[in-house]
Formats: structure tokens, C-alpha cells, sequence
């Protein structure tokens, strides 16, 4: 993009226009009547919540209603929130690639290995010697890395984002079962565990973290250049190519910031499981992919929600919590988000073919 | 194949009884006209060529033909009754085949099996492959492409091999009339001898074909009569080849009844300075030493067919494809080739021909469609300043009087028209000085149309250097200060647009790129 400042009236070249021309483009200056109606930053993306607020009112309904005190208690809520927090800076992430017409099936195998790397022997003792924080830097470079080639072989390779993530889940689990030796590594590092496992005003840290780069990344899609291009590369790749955007970079840096939240989720759950193993993560990316969609995020691309990602997420860890107080099975579990996932996608559908209609 | 039903070939311009017969077909879309009084009547056995230049409404009349469109009035006469083809199943059934320009034919089945496409051969559900091809090799050999293996896959052959794959459809479903649609567009000269060779052994069978080219000289060696078609009406109908002159031909297909109004604008000054140079530009096998200069305050416009390079001359100025030689200049100053931003940032706009598909964001509101390459400039850092965008969009939207002038309604809504303001829109508000137009009427309804014209004038006589292309030849020439015509990939003219008129370009454009 070009920093100069655009001339002032713009048709004008070094060619002065001529004075007398009476011509729609001589129109120009400031608007006549109201200056544009400011629209709240909400509008449109709340009224697509509120499907998703009943949904999540109905489910707290049924769980105070089985469950009684044992849901509704500030102990179950922060439990429900934990459980969330992976889930939900995973799919963050997710957020940006589906929008950006992608998607990333590779999360959670970048998860485990991240997660593998940070607590492998060597990177624990230099963290003991010196700080934790290389144990987290380790996870959230090796998680970012994993993105860069993902978006280097879908954006300059041109190979299919379903294709190249697939290898990335493959192949980066792989590699975090030779590293870890197929043993689970036991974090030792006990400032690490103090750090992340505490609380903050009675708050524990990872749902602090989740709740961070929620905001950070509700920011970055609705208020930053960054957030424009997203939309722009999901909603037209073709257009925005025309328009100057540079889609092939944009289209890596949304993978890359895909692999840099699985760190950050890589990170929590050493601290919720206290072990790094190759088996972390398995299967979060559906539960992700699951979550985003079911938020508003078109799987087209061109258009994301993160507050719609965020319900989503919750959503389904409230679906978890109220059937694991019930004692109901992980099958049962399973079926109920597959309707979930259904009614949520219909709802969408019709949703969109009415706002198109009028 | 019911084959003593079928009628020997007459003679062409013998009296026999017209096998279709169109009366005053009219079709109208949300009150436009797009045809309106079609007559044609169609001989069993000939070859009947429909000319006109693009938009006179020949794709509509296939369209109907096919059962695809239902006409707002008029009739269509098959062997003399009344017929309503209600769907392109249905037109089938009838006897008439349709070969479109993108041929229709699924690339991963075989031969056979995309002959017999919708309507394989079963007993109880199970196909019945032998009979299938054994049929198949029968219509290819009629076809006299015996060679051909029913078996091969579809993907694998030419062009030239999928139009035969197509025309053995239409006759597994006993067709007496096949309509194609410019198909030696996609062939070469050989592969042209070869479907005529093809086309006759059909006529000789007493099948009708109506045959729609741009190319005068495949008329003259194919075609048995001709009906002319201008601005949705049939001007001549059933003029023999033989006894029509070109020059009488040209003349049906142009000189509009509706006179359109181009602005007058005063001549660009000698002393101008060259804004956009293109110095023997070639992209490999598309075209191939393309030279021109655009001065600030002038209009350079491109002439030609669809497929003779002109859309792929703009997108490779503007760095969208990239050139093979060539340069181009921007106030002097080399461009980088092959890269959009770098156009872009020298001040170069595309207002490209697919304007849904490659221009706007159909979902985002009208702001943010005219600051897509400059949201970056409005921005504080990272940090969007849309309250910026809106007014900077809100200035444009009033200058180029785009309606409804409201900044953030979905630009879906707008009309064809106004969402092509709002893509020049993006390039005033970037600050462009050289503005390249791919078909800016295209899609635009026919009073908008003045209002884009006007616009055209204007972004020139502020100084603009503006490049146009059209399928129009009238809108080109309407437009331009100085016409290139394109034939294939080559420059076949250069020269003001006041010293040529439609009739020539049409005769350059044609002649140009005879087979």
C-alpha cells in the first residue's frame, strides 16, 4: 500500500480540470445532509448471537434442571470456562483461517507437538536453569513454525489447504511421537505449573488467557488492517488480488497465526494436564471446526465472528459439563454435538438466504 | 432412430416447408428487452447462419430455442405445430440439441457414457455398456469419426474431439435441428475443415443446423442462407450466402435504430504528457507486440472479439498476468512486470470485466468495497480508521452520484451500474491516474449507460489517462481518441477514432481472424 497522501479532489490529474465544466464529478466536497449514521460495532454480529444465546440459556436450563446446585455453582462454571479455554484459543485461531477461505485441520496435531517440545528434557532443564519462558517461547515458535509451512505450501505451493493441513496433522504427530518416545513427559519445572496454574482474582489464568486473545483476536478482526484483509482474501481472493492486497503473504500469516494459538494452547494444556504427550490434542481440531461454524463463521470464508466463536466454544464445553453430570456417555455426548452441529449450520442457511433477499 | 422418418436434404432455397418457424418472439428480463420480434425459419437439411454483433440477442435466442428461457411472447413452430419448449429435457425430446461455446460434456466419463448422458441405456437399473458403445461407434461413425474409441475418457480429447462427443448427443437424441454456438471458436483451422466436413455429412442427412459465427468466411464455405439479428430484432432473414455481398451484411449488422449518445470532448493538447506507455507488450500464445501510448486527458480504446487478447492486453498492463516481453511505462518511470501492488502503487487502476467475480466483495458494505486498496492508507499503524474510509467513500459516492448513496448497505444491492461507480470510486479515492476499463457497460442497463459515458469523459478531461475495451465497436469508437483493433493476438489497426468507423473495425475484426 502506498503511505502518500491521496490528492484532494481525485479526479485531478496534472491536467488542471477545466473550470466551467458542468459535470457530476465537480460535485465534490463534504456530503450535504447527516454525516453517515455511526453503526454500533455490534450490530448485524449480535443480532446472529442471539440464536446462540437462547441456545446456551436452553442448555444452563437443562443442566440447573438435572443438575441442580451442582451446575449452577461458580465451582462448575469455572470448571465449564477451563474446559473451554483450549477449545477456545484454538479455534481463535481457526476464526481467522476459515474466514480467510481456509481451513486448518492440523491444529491439535501442532498442539500435541508443541506441547511435546516444550517438555521434552533438554527444554526443561535449560527452563529450570534459566525461566519458564523458554518452555512457552518453545511452544509458541514450534506451533508457529507448523503454520508457516502450512501457509507457505497453500499459498505459494497452491496446494489445497484441506491436503496440506491433513500431511501437517499427520506428519506433526508423528514427529511429536519420535521426540516424546511415545512416553508422556511430566512437567518439572515447578514455577511453570505455579505460574499457569494459579489463580488471578479468583480466575484461573488459562481462562484468563483464553479470555485475552479472544479480545486480541475480536480486535484484530473487526479493527485492524490485518482483520480487513482476512475478509477480503475469504470473501473474493480474486478481487482482493485486483484491489492490490497481497493474498498470497496474508494468506500465510493467517495460517502462521493458526499455528501461533495452537502454542498458546499447547502452553494451557501442559499447565490443566502437567505432562507434554504426543497424544494432546487428538482430535481438537473437529471440536474446533465444530465450534467456529456453529459461532456464524462462514466456512466459505468472507465472513467471521469471533464473539459467535467464543458462544461456540462455550456451548459445547456447557454441552460436556451437563452431560458428564448427568453421568451420561461420551456417545451420547457425541450425538447431541452432531445435531448441534446440524441445526446450527440450517439456522445459518436461512439466515443468509434472508438477509440476501432483502 | 427412426429412420424413415427422416426427410431427404432439399436444396437450399428450395420451398419446402420450414422445420422451425420463430414469430415474433419477445423476451423480456425485469422490463428489459433483450429480444423483441425475432423472426427465423429453418429448412430441414440446411445450414442456417445467424449473425449479429454481440448483444443483438443471439445467446437469448439460443436460450430459448434450448428450452432454457421461456419467450415473454411470440410463437415457436416445430414441423408446423406449436411448440413451448418448457426445459432444455424437454426442447430434446422435441429434436433440438444445443451445443453450447462451453461445451457440455462431463470430463471424467467416457465417450459413450456422455453420449448417452441422462439418458443411459438400462435394463433394471444396470447400464447396458455394450449396447451403449456399439450405438456410440454407430453415431460416431455417422459423424465420420469412426476412430474415435467410445471408451476414451471425454477429459482426454481436444476441443475439436469434445465437440464431436456433443453433436453424437445430439443425435443419440434423434435431433433434426442442432444449434451451435460459435464453434470454431475454439478450434483451429484443421479442426475447422474437420467439423464442416462433419456438419455436412449431417445436413446430407437431412438434420438442420443453426450456426452462429462471427467469422464471414466460415459463412460463405458452410452456410446455405442467413438471418440478422440487431438490438433483440431479426433485421434480415433468409438471405442466401451466395447472392449477399459482405458489404450489405455488415451494413444489416450495424448502424443502431436506438442512436446512443456519446459526450463530445475537446482534443487532447500535442503537448499532453504520456501517462501509460506499452511498448511491444506480448503475453505467450494470447497476443503478441502490443504498442500504445495514453496521454493524460485521452481515451484509448481496444476493439475485438472475445478470445482476440484485449481483456488479457489490460490485465497484463496492470500486472495481473505476467508479460512475456515488453514493458510498460507509468509517467516515464518502468514498471516492475507481473506484480498487482506494483501497478497499483504506480497509480494504475483495473475496473475488470467480471465485475461481481473479480472486483467487488458482495457482502461487504459499499465503504469498504471503494477503500478495498486504500484501507491501509486510512489507517493510524494497524489500527482501521473506518469513520476516515466512510467519509472519503461518502465524498466519491457524491461525486459519482451513486445510488442509493448510502455507505454501508451491502454492495450486492446496488445496481449493475452503480456498483461499476463504485469500483472507479475505489481507484479515484486511491488516487489513480491511469484507469483501465474492462467492459464498464457490461451488465449496465441502457440509460445507466449515458451516465457511465459521461463519466468516461470526465475522468478523461481531468487529466486521466483512460483505456477502454468493449465488445461494443460502437462504444469504443464512441469513446476513444485513438481505436487499437485486436485480431488474434494482433494489432490489426491503429489509428483516431474519427478516422474509422464501425463498418471497418467490423470488417478488421472479422477478416482479421478468419480461419
Amino acid at each position: 500500500m502506498s503511505e502518500q497522501q491521496p490528492p484532494p479532489l481525485s479526479t485531478a490529474g496534472s491536467v488542471p480540470p477545466d473550470p466551467d465544466r458542468e459535470t457530476p464529478l465537480a460535485r465534490t466536497g463534504p456530503a450535504p445532509g447527516a454525516p453517515p449514521a455511526r453503526r454500533s460495532p455490534f450490530s448485524g454480529g449480535a443480532g446472529r448471537s442471539i440464536g446462540l444465546v437462547i441456545a446456551l440459556a436452553a442448555l444452563c436450563v437443562v443442566g440447573y434442571a438435572t443438575a441442580g446446585e451442582r451446575f449452577a455453582s461458580v465451582d462448575n462454571l469455572l470448571t465449564i470456562l477451563r474446559l473451554a479455554a483450549v477449545y477456545g484459543v484454538l479455534a481463535v485461531g481457526m476464526t481467522f483461517v476459515i474466514t480467510g477461505g481456509g481451513i486448518d485441520l492440523s491444529v491439535g496435531s501442532v498442539l500435541g507437538l508443541a506441547s511435546v517440545w516444550a517438555t521434552t528434557l533438554a527444554t526443561q532443564t535449560i527452563a529450570a536453569d534459566f525461566h519458564w519462558i523458554v518452555m512457552v517461547s518453545t511452544a509458541l515458535l514450534v506451533g508457529t513454525a507448523c503454520g508457516v509451512v502450512n501457509g507457505v505450501l497453500i499459498a505459494y505451493g497452491r496446494v489445497v489447504a484441506f491436503i496440506a493441513t491433513l500431511a501437517m496433522l499427520v506428519a506433526a504427530r508423528g514427529l511429536a511421537e519420535i521426540i516424546a518416545n511415545r512416553r508422556t513427559q511430566i512437567v518439572t519445572v515447578r514455577p511453570f505449573l505455579e505460574t499457569f496454574q494459579a489463580s488471578v482474582l479468583g480466575i484461573p489464568v488459562i481462562v484468563w488467557m483464553f479470555g485475552l486473545v479472544a479480545l486480541g483476536g475480536w480486535f484484530l478482526l473487526n479493527r485492524t488492517t490485518f482483520g480487513r484483509r482476512t475478509v477480503a482474501v475469504g470473501g473474493n481472493p480474486e478481487a482482493a488480488r485486483l484491489a492490490g492486497i497481497k493474498v498470497q503473504r496474508h494468506t500465510t500469516y493467517l495460517y502462521a497465526l493458526a499455528g501461533l494459538t495452537a502454542g498458546i494452547a499447547a502452553v494451557m494444556m501442559l499447565a490443566r494436564t502437567t505432562a507434554g504427550s504426543s497424544t494432546n490434542g487428538q482430535l481438537y481440531e473437529l471440536d474446533t471446526i465444530a465450534a467456529v461454524v456453529v459461532g456464524g463463521t462462514l466456512l466459505a470464508g468472507g465472513r467471521g465472528t469471533i464473539v459467535g466463536t467464543v458462544f461456540g466454544v462455550i456451548i459445547f464445553a456447557t454441552l460436556t459439563n451437563v452431560f458428564t453430570q448427568n453421568n451420561l456417555s461420551i456417545s451420547a455426548q457425541s450425538i447431541a454435538k452432531g445435531a448441534i452441529i446440524v441445526i446450527a449450520v440450517l439456522l445459518q442457511q436461512r439466515f443468509a438466504a434472508r438477509s440476501r433477499s432483502t | 432412430m427412426v429412420e424413415d422418418d427422416r426427410t431427404r436434404a432439399d436444396a437450399p432455397g428450395s420451398s419446402t416447408a420450414p422445420l422451425l418457424a420463430v414469430r415474433g418472439i419477445v423476451k423480456e428480463f425485469s422490463g428489459v428487452r433483450a429480444l423483441d420480434g425475432v423472426d427465423l425459419d429453418v429448412r430441414p437439411g440446411e445450414v442456417h447462419c445467424l449473425l449479429g454483433q454481440n448483444g443483438a440477442g443471439k445467446s437469448t435466442l439460443i436460450k430459448v430455442l434450448a428450452g432454457a428461457h421461456r419467450p415473454t411472447s411470440g410463437t415457436v413452430e416445430w414441423r408446423g405445430q406449436e411448440v413451448r419448449p418448457s426445459s432444455p429435457v424437454d426442447a430434446l425430446r422435441t429434436g433440438i440439441a444445443t451445443m453450447y461455446q462451453e461445451l457440455d460434456v462431463v470430463d471424467g466419463l467416457t465417450v459413450a457414457e456422455n453420449v448417452y448422458l441422462g439418458h443411459e441405456l438400462s435394463r433394471g437399473g444396470v447400464t447396458r455398456r455394450h449396447d451403449a458403445h456399439a450405438r456410440t461407434r454407430e453415431l460416431l461413425r455417422r459423424l465420420g469419426h469412426g476412430d474415435l474409441s467410445p471408451t476414451r475418457e471425454v477429459g482426454t480429447l481436444s476441443a475439436a474431439g469434445k465437440q464431436v462427443v456433443s453433436m453424437a448427443r445430439a443425435l443419440s437424441h434423434d435431433a433434426r435441428l442442432i444449434v451451435m454456438d460459435e464453434p470454431s471458436a475454439v478450434l483451429d483451422s484443421e479442426e475447422v475443415a474437420n467439423l464442416f466436413r462433419v456438419v455436412r455429412q449431417l445436413t446430407a442427412d437431412g438434420v438442420a443446423v443453426l450456426y452462429i459465427s462471427h467469422r464471414l468466411e466460415e459463412i460463405r464455405q458452410i452456410g446455405d442462407r442467413i438471418t440478422v439479428l440487431k438490438d433483440g430484432r431479426t433485421v434480415a432473414s433468409g438471405l442466401p450466402v451466395a447472392g449477399t455481398p459482405t458489404a450489405d451484411l455488415i451494413r444489416l449488422m450495424t448502424g443502431r435504430s436506438v442512436q446512443r449518445v456519446f459526450p463530445s470532448r475537446p482534443p487532447v493538447p500535442a503537448d499532453a504528457p504520456a501517462l501509460l506507455e506499452v511498448r511491444d507488450l506480448a503475453l505467450r500464445g494470447v497476443f503478441s507486440d502490443v504498442s500504445f501510448t495514453v496521454r493524460a486527458g485521452e481515451v484509448v480504446g481496444l476493439a475485438g472479439l472475445v478470445g482476440s487478447g484485449r481483456s488479457e492486453v489490460l490485465e497484463t498492463v496492470y500486472g495481473a498476468r505476467r508479460a512475456t516481453a515488453g514493458e510498460v511505462l507509468v509517467d516515464g518511470r518502468k514498471l516492475r512486470q507481473g506484480s498487482v501492488p506494483t501497478a497499483v502503487r504506480a497509480g494504475i487502476g483495473l475496473a475488470p470485466e467480471e465485475r461481481k467475480a473479480q472486483g467487488l466483495l458482495l457482502d461487504e458494505p459499499v465503504y469498504r468495497n471503494i477503500t478495498l486498496s486504500t484501507f491501509s492508507r486510512f489507517a493510524r499503524g494497524p489500527v482501521l480508521d473506518e469513520r476516515a474510509e466512510r467519509a472519503r467513500a461518502r465524498e466519491q459516492i457524491d461525486a459519482l452520484d451513486v445510488r442509493p448513496a448510502d455507505t454501508d448497505r451491502a454492495i450486492r444491492t446496488l445496481s449493475g451500474g452503480n456498483q461499476q461507480k463504485a469500483m472507479l470510486a475505489r481507484w479515484l479515492v486511491h488516487g489513480c491516474r491511469v484507469l483501465l476499463l474492462d467492459e464498464p457497460t457490461r451488465g449496465v442497463d441502457v440509460g445507466a449507460r449515458a451516465e457511465m459515458y459521461a463519466l468516461v469523459n470526465d475522468l478523461a478531461r481531468a487529466g486521466n489517462a483512460v483505456v477502454v475495451v468493449s465488445s461494443e465497436i460502437e462504444e469504443v469508437l464512441g469513446l476513444a481518441d485513438h481505436v487499437l483493433v485486436l485480431a488474434e493476438g494482433r494489432v490489426v489497426h491503429s489509428g483516431p477514432a474519427a478516422q474509422i468507423d464501425e463498418h471497418r473495425v467490423l470488417d478488421l475484426v472479422m477478416e482479421g481472424s478468419a480461419a
